[in-house]
C-alpha cells in the first residue's frame, strides 16, 4: 500500500527566500517533494511549541522546522530558540510513545541552497519509512 | 516563588486514562513565571492531552482555562463556570492548587499536572534553584542573608561539615558550600563574630515536624 506522508515544514523568511522565489513549480523541479507542505514564518524563534503540536493535531505524520545556523540567525537567537522548542516536543513525543524522529530541526544557509530541498526530501523519506502517524483522527 | 516542573505527559495521561472532558486548569501566580503551568504550558499540555487520546484512539476535549491563582478561595470558586463540563481537572497551580480544589470541591477529580520542587528564584534565565525552605522560624539574621535551612545539603545550623572543599559542598562539585559563602559574606560586611558562638539544637516544630502548619491573624480574619 503506498503512502503520501503529510509533513508541515516550518520555514523562516531567510532560508526559504530564494527557493520560494522559484515558486511551485521551480521548487518541484529541483525535486522537493509533494508530501511538504511549507508554511513561511518571520522567525523560527517566533515558533510556538503549541503552533508545531497543533500541525500533528491536525494530521501532520511529520513536522519540521528550518531555521538560519546556529550561529549565524538573522534574528541572532532565532533559530536556537526554535531548536530548543523542537528537543521539547521531541521529549514529549518519546514520553508518548510516538517516534521522535517525527519532528526535526535543520539549520540551513540562507537563500537559494540544495540542501534546503534536501532536508524536505530527507524528511519526506524518513516519515515515508515511519508510516502514518499514530496520532488517529487528525483531519488528513 | 513556588518553583515547580511540569510532569512527564505519560504519567499525566494515566491519570487521565478514564477522561473523556478534561479541564487544563492554569494559574497566573509563581508557575506563570517559571512557566510550568501557566497559559502558555496549559495550551501545550491540552495540545499534548488530546495527541496521547488520539494515539490512544479514545475521545478526548478540553477546556483550557488559568485563573489568577488557584491559592485562594474566591479564585476556585471560578471554576463551577464549567460544571457538569468536565471528567477530570488537571491542576498546573503547585500542589497548594491542587489541595484547594480538592478542598473545596470533594466531588472534583482533580489530579497534579506539575511537581513543585521548591521556594526559590531565578538567576539566570531558564534556571531556578531553591533559596528557602520555610522552616518557620527564619535566621537570616544570623547567616549573612544565606539560608543554610535549604541550601545545605544537611541543613546544618553550625557549619561547615568536614566535607566542605574550595567552597564546594561535598555531595557535588557544582554544589557551592552555603557555609563557606555564609562564612565568607560575613567577613566582608564585618559581622563574623557572631560565627564563634554555637548554634543551640534546633527546634524543628515550625518547619512541619509539629504538623501542617497555620498563620491565624486575629487583626485579619473576620
Ligand atoms: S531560615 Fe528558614 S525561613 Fe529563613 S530562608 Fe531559611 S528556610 Fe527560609
Ligand atoms: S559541604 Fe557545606 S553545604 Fe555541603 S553539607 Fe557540608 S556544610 Fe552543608
Amino acid at each position: 500500500m503506498s503512502f503520501t506522508p503529510n509533513i508541515q515544514a516550518f520555514c523562516c523568511h531567510y532560508t526559504s527566500q530564494q527557493t520560494l522565489a522559484e515558486g511551485p513549480e521551480g521548487l518541484l523541479a529541483d525535486g522537493f517533494p509533494k508530501s511538504v507542505t511549507i508554511h513561511r514564518v518571520a522567525c523560527t524563534g517566533k515558533l510556538e511549541v503549541s503552533t508545531l503540536l497543533k500541525a500533528f493535531e491536525d494530521g501532520a505524520d511529520g513536522v519540521y522546522v528550518a531555521g538560519c545556523p546556529l550561529d549565524k540567525c538573522h534574528n541572532l537567537m532565532g533559530s536556537q530558540r526554535a531548536a530548543k522548542r523542537v528537543a521539547a516536543i521531541k521529549k514529549a513525543l518519546t514520553e508518548l510513545g510516538v517516534e521522535p524522529e517525527r519532528i526535526e530541526m535543520y539549520h540551513l544557509e540562507r537563500g537559494f541552497h540544495p540542501a534546503f530541498v534536501k532536508a524536505a526530501q530527507e524528511m519526506d523519506e524518513r516519515i515515508t519509512t515511519l508510516g502514518p502517524s499514530p496520532f488517529q483522527g487528525g483531519a488528513k | 516563588m513556588i518553583i515547580a516542573e511540569r510532569k512527564p505527559i505519560n504519567e499525566i495521561m494515566d491519570m487521565v486514562k478514564d477522561a473523556k472532558r478534561i479541564l487544563v486548569l492554569g494559574c497566573r501566580g509563581c508557575v506563570t513565571i517559571c512557566s510550568a503551568g501557566g497559559e502558555r504550558e496549559v495550551e501545550i499540555l491540552a495540545s499534548l492531552i488530546r495527541l496521547g487520546k488520539q494515539k490512544a484512539g479514545q475521545e478526548v476535549s478540553t477546556i483550557e482555562a488559568t485563573l489568577v491563582r488557584q491559592c485562594d478561595k474566591e479564585y476556585i470558586d471560578s471554576i463551577d463556570q464549567w460544571d457538569g463540563q468536565y471528567d477530570a481537572i488537571i491542576s498546573m497551580a503547585c500542589g497548594v492548587g491542587v489541595n484547594f480544589i480538592a478542598n473545596l470541591r470533594p466531588m472534583a477529580k482533580v489530579y497534579p499536572g506539575v511537581n513543585t520542587s521548591s521556594f526559590g528564584g531565578s538567576a539566570e534565565q531558564g534556571v531556578w534553584s531553591e533559596q528557602c525552605a520555610g522552616c518557620g522560624n527564619c535566621i537570616l539574621h544570623l547567616t549573612g542573608g544565606l539560608c543554610p535551612v535549604a541550601r545545605c545539603a544537611k541543613s546544618l545550623m553550625n557549619g561547615p561539615c568536614g566535607g566542605s572543599v574550595g567552597g564546594r559542598c561535598e555531595i557535588h562539585k557544582d554544589v557551592p558550600c552555603i557555609w563557606q559563602s555564609i562564612h565568607d559574606k560575613l567577613v566582608r560586611i564585618d559581622n563574623a563574630e557572631g560565627l564563634a558562638a554555637i548554634a543551640p539544637i534546633r527546634d524543628w516544630s515550625t518547619a512541619g515536624h509539629g504538623g501542617p502548619r497555620k498563620i491565624a491573624r486575629n487583626d485579619l480574619t473576620v
